[in-house]
């Protein structure tokens, strides 16, 4: 359990999508402008993640990795697929991301109205393929490392968004030399924020 | 204009006509890829014994110096059936159950005569795995060399490990103390002190990957430790007996 | 009427990028994939090399296509072509320069959802000749790489007195009691560079200062 919980903590704060990887960065500076719509992305991208990483996880452990495909049979267990998984890791992450907006449209057009702007942006959300290939690249072991770094990674792009929309509705007033005004101040309120994160980095469980 | 027949057949062609295309540049590309993991750990192997090598030399330079390789399983018998250099100690670590790790060696012939003995280690370090190769002189003692690397640490901070000027820090240090009990070799914040026979400098600032090097110095040698002992003691005997063979 | 295949109107094309059409600081796309890669001078460059070599043959390959694809999975043939391509890239790249491959790791296969490449798919190779767009996809390549290089180059000096891993920084500066910025080495330091290169830009250009 101790294990989850620092996959968990390490995700949202020290191996923070933002802050530490530069991850879904143009959808977090275009859509940062005001709070509320930064709280709805936010969540949207938790959301996709949830469901994108673990499935992401199944398809690299019983179809992708060297060996994967054993259980087809033992002749089978010298495939090595995994040269084509950024292709399926995309196609499965267009295909869930469609399939979530066709599925909250029927089921919850309150949700739909909340999210449905933003769920085709996700699809190229560097975010998204980005936790699918850090779960491909960290080898996490169980279908529940993969979901808790999901939600993980998830909340720390949320958190992100949502501190910096904040800090920007409020940079409005303030007088900012002329060249710097909009993208030159928000890359360096993100690297401040960033910093900030660092001290996190400590945190050990 | 385009009806849902067109689409079915224009995805199916884009598909396997991309599925051929990779293949293709995977299945040519392999030989060589694969030729690069291997170059790439024999020169890790011999950066243990201060030899440094270019991809170029690695291949003659590992069958000059490296004469003998065996696999001991998780209970230090030699498994005669596997290869010591295809054994990846990554996967070894993941199998759930300890006792069916294999656990590979590498002999080297060193320039002065001397024979060295390589044990692979892998431990955790601030953001990823941490991995390295000790040499240890023919006493299973003293630390002729050591070779470190990361996937990737702090640039600055604990990405420091796979520098020569921290790697130098580990040559003549021991990890059995005077009474013969495993005492490992740690990283020791605030400075080791130059007469320390087990503990060296920690990086400054890299706190949690210079713990993390000590916790894989001393994981994977308590692993060898049954070893370790076995030799130790054929060398006390053998010194009693007055023979120096090993 | 035959254009020449160098008329200005497509070297604008090439050079717009570089600076008052640039992708990163201009357009605002694709700083997700590759700030991560620029604290040494060498990795930003093969990056920017494999972004150029994908943005050019993706818009060259969507706008031969462009007349054939079905609208309604425009997207996902997009997203196939462009992902096809840097795979061919990541694996020549682990054939070829290892070393460099490793640290880019994860950062290759996040060129496919590189704003970019798909940015300038839809803005521009849907709807032009395959020559031209694939000028504006080499010419959005390289005005990504040189943001990218400018990064890497002042990371890289500054914050280990190297370039390519060369010391540069003489040794008795060190000595009269210079020292390295680490701090520059630290991801937070990528991103208020580029903050500082759009002010530099925008006060140069005045014409691209924020109205709002």
């Amino acid at each position: 359990m101790t294990h989850l919980f620092d996959i968990f903590v390490r995700s949202i704060f020290i191996e923070n999508m933002i802050f530490a990887y530069f991850l879904g960065m143009c959808s977090y500076l275009a859509v940062s402008k005001t709070v509320k719509t930064s709280v709805g992305l936010g969540i949207a991208v938790t959301f996709v993640l949830l469901i994108t990483v673990p499935v992401n996880w199944l398809l690299e452990n019983y179809i992708l990795k060297p060996g994967a495909l054993v259980w087809l049979g033992s002749d089978m267990a010298d495939i090595d697929l995994s040269y084509l998984s950024f292709i399926m890791f995309i196609a499965v992450i267009a295909a869930i991301v469609q399939l979530v907006e066709m599925v909250v449209e029927k089921f919850s057009p309150a949700l739909y109205n909340a999210l449905g702007i933003f769920l085709p942006l996700i699809a190229v959300n560097c975010a998204i393929l980005g936790a699918s290939l850090f779960m491909q690249e960290r080898d996490y072991h169980s279908i529940g490392e993969a979901t808790v770094f999901a939600i993980g990674s998830g909340i720390g792009w949320f958190l992100a968004i949502a501190s910096l929309a904040a800090i920007r509705e409020k940079i409005t007033y303030s007088n900012i030399p002329a060249p710097l005004r909009g993208l030159g101040i928000t890359f360096i309120l993100t690297g401040l924020m960033a910093i900030a994160f660092m001290s996190f980095m400590g945190i050990k469980i | 204009m385009f009806s849902n027949r067109y689409i079915f057949v224009y995805s199916s062609i884009m598909v396997i006509v991309v599925a051929i295309a990779l293949t293709i540049v995977a299945v040519s590309l392999k030989p060589m890829q694969e030729a690069n993991v291997r170059i790439e750990k024999m020169q890790n192997i011999l950066k243990a014994i201060n030899i440094t090598a270019t991809p170029k030399e690695a291949e003659a330079a590992y069958k000059k110096y490296i004469v003998k390789t065996f696999t001991l399983k998780a209970d230090m018998t030699v498994d005669p059936s596997v290869d010591a250099f295809s054994v990846d100690l990554a996967k070894e670590l993941k199998k759930t159950n300890p006792a069916d790790r294999l656990y590979p060696v590498y002999v080297a012939a060193l320039d002065n005569g001397d024979t060295s003995y390589i044990f692979p280690l892998r431990g955790k370090g601030l953001w990823g795995p941490i991995w390295g190769y000790v040499a240890l002189k023919n006493d299973f003692n003293t630390i002729y060399g050591v070779m470190f690397d990361h996937k990737g640490e702090t640039p600055g901070l604990g990405a420091e490990i796979n520098t020569d000027k921290f790697q130098q820090q580990f040559f003549g240090k021991t990890i059995f103390d005077e009474n013969g009990s495993f005492t490992s070799v740690k990283a020791i914040k605030g400075g080791a002190g130059p007469n320390n026979p087990h503990g060296i400098d920690a990086i400054s600032g890299g706190t949690i990957t210079s713990n993390g090097l000590s916790d894989m110095i001393h994981d994977g040698f308590t692993a060898y430790l049954p070893f370790l002992k076995t030799k130790i003691n054929q060398l006390n005997t053998d010194k009693t007996d007055g023979g120096t063979q090993l | 009427m035959k254009e020449p295949l160098f008329s200005p109107k497509n070297l604008k094309l090439l050079t717009g990028p570089l600076n008052l059409n640039n992708p990163i600081t201009v357009q605002v796309l694709g700083i997700c994939s590759a700030l991560a890669v620029t604290v040494q001078l060498k990795p930003a460059i093969v990056m920017a090399l494999s972004v150029t070599v994908v943005t050019g043959f993706s818009n060259l390959i969507i706008s031969l296509m462009r007349n054939t694809i079905p609208p309604r999975i425009r997207i996902i043939v997009q997203l196939v072509v462009i992902a096809a391509l840097v795979i061919i890239v990541d694996q020549v790249l682990k054939a070829f320069v290892y070393d460099v491959s490793k640290k880019l790791s994860v950062f290759v296969g996040l060129i496919i959802t590189n704003c970019i490449v798909m940015g300038r798919l839809e803005a521009f190779a849907m709807a032009e000749k395959p020559w031209r767009s694939f000028l504006d996809g080499i010419g959005n390549g390289a005005g990504y790489g040189l943001i990218l290089i400018t990064v890497g180059f002042f990371r890289e000096l500054l914050g280990s007195g190297k370039l390519f891993g060369m010391q540069v920084v003489p040794q008795f500066l060190y000595e009269i009691g210079y020292k390295d910025n680490g701090l520059m080495i630290l991801p937070p330091m990528a991103l208020i560079t580029i903050g500082i290169i759009i002010w530099i830009q925008r006060s140069v250009n005045r014409e691209l200062i924020d109205k709002s």
